[in-house]
Order: structure tokens, then sequence, then C-alpha cells
């Protein structure tokens, strides 16, 4: 789960990270009043996304005088930021955060993650800040500083130590740099984030070490143990179907093609979508309806699939081990009766009572296209969406070959 | 032989007393494992699917003699309880439980660290469908049935995709050694190479199934083993071709975040060390049986 940038620093702030005075704006007035309590002369107006990239895509805006601030943050709420990470249609911005200005001297990136080699927390950073780590691994490989976190006693202030120095921020400032790092290491180990990130985090001409920008990532499996960090969840940054999805315990990515996928298991819905692939369609979506299948759950699955207004097929995939084919083709039946789809259904069933299954599919009356063996089901669904495509787009395609 | 399981291997259930656990375990003693008792904290003292239920790991392991054991303990007490096997001496454990936190499994793992190597617990998952030595016994909740006894070895972290391929396998006649669910976990317990390295070992297995996935770096680690260690052939397929950068796809790790994480990549890092590439879901089994005909 991701959280604002306001939220992470609020958080960083209570583990001994230094951070700007900054205030939450919900409208443009509350902005420019945001900036009149932090005082000063400089401020900064951010974009409260979901996304990396902002500044260069227009969700951050330095202004030096209160209508600016009002100005930059009007322009900013009820619009879609499209950044490098959003893809085109972007994410909506509903808050703004304001922020007073600091003088920058350098910036430094500093990031934890949960190292999968390793499989203990990595710190990664350096002296090139300010811009995305994959520019930074690209351009300056040599400055990047990485160093794993022994759990069993923690982050030690020998590390911090060392990572502060070979960063070469100046001695006066190495207490300010561990603080900084220890603070991240303990956010990210008591409250189970997946990743930490201060990108910028600056030195000042002042000497302080502040983080400039903050995002955390973590771990939905531990949000049970966190109801705190659960509640700063934000559904508007979320695609609307994957929400939905996620909130009725199905696991469900979109995807931008058109045959639709219901399947059970995250492997075996990963490999339908490839076998759609190599038989010449694209699959609309990723979905894991979980081993068991049940009816309810492919009822709301077809729900799920169908709300995305691409999809023009529907390939079921189900292996059914635990459960039983009949137990799932009865489902489908019921699905289809009481909501019936306008695109054509292909199933293919696998496993415990497979015959049975097929039987329960044949008697329904319901036009489902079955198919016994993964790449048949693949065919039959590529099939059925171009048939579905000829006989809608029948002008289009006369033009295209006579052209 | 086989690896890591057979008939005769003495298993407990962690959370014997639950639904889910009841049924499987019900399945398990129906395919011929020896499940000689239970766990649930408590309960010491119960009988549970004919077998006695003891309160403590080691209470169970002193009374029974079991050396495997299988948690089915929901995912906020399930550390705990893979940990306390790997306590009282438990050989392998299977963890089949789905949504333990990444950090629990971080403490796991360096807690199994205290045991020497030849005594520390195999652990196999999380968030896995188990192992199965076929037509001997069945550690998990994958259907006995579609599996027949031979010599081809399955190490895959998804479950139902494993089916798919023993099915597939099944249909042309080609048994199975053992199949070891790994599970799509971020951090688990064995590795791909980790299970390479016992189907290398072991003389019944000749050949090897390696069924991957995005994210993570272990093909890549699998595909250095194999290069160098591996005189047996490897069938691998890597499922999430078409899968989305930065997207977790179902299993809490398949994304792709760093590069060599993608389908296409580990696809090539595997085909460069020798691997046979079964080019689509469909064609695991006839790319087995290919590969079985090259090596005879």
């Amino acid at each position: 789960m991701d959280i604002h940038e306001y939220q992470a620093k609020s958080i960083l702030a209570n583990f001994g990270v230094a951070i700007p005075r900054g205030g939450l704006a919900y409208s443009p007035e509350q902005a420019a009043y945001r900036a009149r309590e932090i005082g000063g002369n400089k401020w900064v107006v951010k974009a409260q996304v979901h996304t990396g990239g902002r500044g260069k895509a227009g969700g951050v805006t330095l202004c030096e005088n209160e209508e600016q601030v009002f100005d930059a943050a009007d322009k900013m709420f009820g619009k879609r930021l499209v950044t490098n990470q959003t893809g085109p249609d972007g994410k909506f911005t509903y808050r703004v955060y304001v922020e007073g200005g600091v003088h920058i001297e350098r910036e430094i990136y500093l990031g934890f993650v949960l190292d999968r080699k390793s499989e203990r927390i990595m710190v990664v950073a350096s002296a090139s800040g300010g811009m995305e780590i994959e520019e930074i691994s690209e351009d300056h490989p040599d400055s990047i500083i990485r160093s794993i976190v022994e759990p069993a006693v923690g982050m030690l202030d020998f590390q911090a130590r060392e990572i502060a120095f070979k960063l070469g921020v100046n001695p006066g400032q190495i207490p300010q740099t561990v603080e900084t790092i220890i603070g991240c290491y303990k956010a990210f180990r008591e409250l189970d984030a997946t990743m930490v990130e201060i990108n910028p985090l600056v030195v000042t001409s002042e000497g302080a070490i502040i983080a400039l920008d903050a995002k955390m990532t973590f771990d939905d499996n531990a949000l049970f143990r966190h109801p705190d960090i659960s509640e700063l969840r934000d559904k508007s940054q979320e695609d609307q179907r994957e929400s939905k999805a996620s909130d009725r315990g199905l696991s469900y990515v979109a995807l931008d093609g058109e045959i639709g996928c219901i399947v059970n298991g995250a492997g075996l819905a990963m490999a339908t979508m490839d076998i759609i692939e190599v038989s010449g369609g694209r699959p609309a979506n990723f979905l894991d309806i979980g081993g068991g299948a049940s009816p309810e759950r492919v009822a709301k699955a077809f729900n799920l699939v169908m709300a995305d207004d691409n999809v023009k097929a529907i390939l079921v995939n189900i292996f059914a081990g635990i459960n039983r084919c009949d137990w799932v083709a009865e489902g489908i039946v019921q699905a289809l009766q009481n909501n019936p789809v306008d695109v054509p259904v292909i199933v293919r069933l696998a496993g415990t009572k497979v015959e049975e299954g097929r039987k329960i599919l044949a008697s329904s009356g319901l036009p489902i296209i079955r198919a016994s063996t993964l790449a048949e089901a693949a065919e039959r669904s590529v099939e059925a969406w171009q048939n579905t495509n000829k006989s809608t787009n029948n002008v289009q395609i006369l033009g295209e070959v006579a052209s | 032989m086989s690896i890591l399981l057979n008939r005769d291997t003495k298993v407990l259930v962690h959370g014997i007393s639950g639904k889910i656990a009841r049924f499987h375990t019900k399945e398990m003693v129906g395919y011929g494992t020896n499940i000689v008792g239970g766990v649930v904290p408590g309960k010491g003292g119960e009988i549970v699917n004919d077998v006695p239920v003891f309160d403590t790991v080691k209470d169970a392991v002193e009374q029974t003699g079991a050396t495997a054991s299988i948690v089915f303990v929901p995912p906020p007490f399930a550390a705990d309880s893979i940990m306390e096997a790997a306590d009282a001496g438990i050989e392998f454990c299977v963890s089949v439980t789905d949504g333990i936190p990444a950090q629990d499994m971080m403490s796991v793992k360096r807690y199994m660290r205290r045991y020497p190597r030849n005594e520390r617990m195999r652990l196999t998952g999380p968030n896995c469908a188990g192992t199965i030595t076929p037509g001997e016994a069945l550690l998990g909740i994958m259907p006995g049935n579609i599996y027949i006894p031979g010599s081809v070895g399955i190490v895959g972290r998804s479950g139902t995709l494993g089916y798919e391929a023993a099915s597939q396998m099944k249909a042309l006649g080609i048994g199975v050694s053992t199949s070891v669910g790994i599970g799509g976990d971020p951090i688990n317990g064995s590795s791909f190479k980790d299970i390479l390295e016992l189907f290398e070992e072991d003389p019944k297995t000749e050949a090897v199934v390696m069924i991957g996935e995005i994210g993570g770096p272990q093909e890549a680690e699998a595909a250095d083993f194999i290069r160098d260690h591996m005189t047996k052939p490897v069938i691998a397929y890597v499922a999430g071709l078409s899968a989305p950068k930065g997207r977790t796809m179902g299993h809490a790790g398949a994304i792709i975040t760093a590069f060599g994480e993608s389908a296409n990549e580990k696809v090539g890092i595997l085909r460069e060390v020798g691997a046979s590439i079964a080019p689509d879901p469909s064609l695991i089994g006839t790319t087995v049986a290919q590969s079985l005909l090259k090596a005879s």
C-alpha cells in the first residue's frame, strides 16, 4: 500500500527525521492560508498523488507570494497529474501540500528496500540525489552505496556512520545524518514497510539535514497489525476496478487488451495471459480468484471483468484441485444466468470431476464455448474476439483491406 | 527414492483443529501420508482426525518421532509456528499459509541460521501448494490424482500452474519423482537452487521441470547452479511474459522491480545455461517429452 508524501513525512518526523515546515490543503484558499501560517517568503506547492516524477509533470510549483500559492494550488486541484510513472490516465489531485522553501546546498538519495537476494533490509544511498534511482544507477553507478542490515541487531550506529561518511557530508553533519538513516530504518522495520525513499535528502546552506521529499510503501500482508497505517489508504489514487477487486478479496490488475481472464491461482493466471498473447490476442486483465474458486467468487469475477468496456470475450480457466469442476461449473452457470453477459464466454475446466463439470455447462443451455486444453481455450478466445470484432467493425476492416 | 518425502515420513499438522487443516489432513491420509499427530496450543490430549494433538511441537516430536510438518496456521501466527518447528528438530516443513508479512519471513530465515547447516530445518513456502512424492505421500493441498510416479522432478512457485504441468505430463505418460512447491512470496524458505540441488543428488530423478515467474533473483541464481553443477536436463517455463513492470501479479513476490526480473530476461538467462524452454504454458508436457527423448 502506498501513502502520500505528507503522510510519509509525518511518520518519519516521529522517528527523528527532520522535515520542512508544511501544511495540507484541500482548497486554494486553504493553501494560501497555510503559506501565511508557515511564514517566510518562499513556498513550494506539491500535488499529493501516489506517483514519482511529479516535478517534471507540473505537480510541484515554487511560489514567492500568497497569490502564487493560491494560483498554483488552483491549477492542481481536481486535475489529473500525468507523470512518467502514472500511465496516460494520470492520477487525480485532491490534496496539495504547502511547504516552506529551503536553501539547498546539496542533494542526497536515501532509500530502503526489502532486498530479495539477501532477504534483508538494504540501504541504498547516493551523493547524486535529486534524480530517480534508475537514472543514478545509469549515470553514476559508482556513487551508489549499498548496506545490508542484520535483522537480529537492527541498524547499528557504525553502519549508519559509514554510509554518512561515504556520502561525504561534513563532520558536523554526521550525527544528524546518522539519526536520519537510523530513523528511516526504524520506521521501515516497526511499521512493516517494503520501501522508504527520501529523494532528495538535502543539506541546507544552514547545515541542516532535511527530507525534502518522502515516499513509503507498506506490506499489505502486515496491515492487520498497523490499523493506523491502514487508515492512510487513499482509494482515489487506485484504479477503481482494482480497489473494488481487492475489497472483495480478488487479485486484479487492469491491462489494455480485449480478452478478459478469470483464472484460479496467480501462476496459472499469468500463464493464461501468456498463451492468449502467443495465440494472437491481448489479455484485458490479470485476475486470480484464488485456488478455491467458489461460485460466489466466480460471480464476482464476472461482474468485475465485464465492468471493463474493452472486454470483447471472456476466458475462464479453472484447474480444480481441492475444489471440484462440477461446483465451479454450477457457479459459472449461476453467474451467467443471474447476470447475462453480451460477449462470448470460453470455459476451460480441468482437474477433479471434470466430466461432470463439462456436462453441467453443456446442459445449461447457455452459449458457453467449451475447451479442454489451455491451448484450445486460448485459440477459441482469440477466434471469438476476432469474430465480435469483425461484426462490430465491419466497415473499418473492409476499408483496411481496400487500402 | 525421492526427495524430502516418502511413505514412511512421519508428519505433524500445525493447526490441525482448523476446518481447512482437518479437510486436508483427511486428504493427505487418504493419499497415504503418514500423519502421526497435530499441534494446537491448548488442545493437547485431544484427538482430531484419529491422531493425537499436542500443545507444543517439542512434545509432539518427542512422543511421535515426527520429522516433517505442515503449517496451516493463520498469517499472524504462522512465522512463530514455523520457528517452533525449526527449534523442535523438524527436518522438513511445508508452510501453506498465504499472507505472512515479509518481515516475519525475514526473521524466520535469520532464526533458522542459528542451527548448523546439517541440523537446519528445510522449509518450503510459505504460500505454496506443498510437496508430493507420487504413489507415496502428499504434504500439501494439491490433488494427488494428477501425478503419476516416475522420474521427473518438478519445482515451481505456483500451485495451479504446477497442476497444469503435472497433468500435461500425465497425459503423455510421464511420471514424477517428487513435485515441490516453493511458493509465491518474496522471501521463501527454499529457492529453486536449493531444490535443484536435491534433485541433482537424487538417483531416481532423471530430469527436472522448473516453473518460474516474474520477480526476484531466484531463477537467475538457479541458472548459475544449472550451468556449474547440474548434469540432468532441466526444462523451464517462466510465467508472466505479458506482465507489466512494477505491478504485483497475485503472488506477493510476482513483481518486476529490477533488471533481470521479467519473464523474457529470465527465459534468456535459463536458455543460455542449456535449459529447454517451453515456449508457452500448453507445451510444458511436450517439451519435457522431447527433452527426455534427447537424453535417452
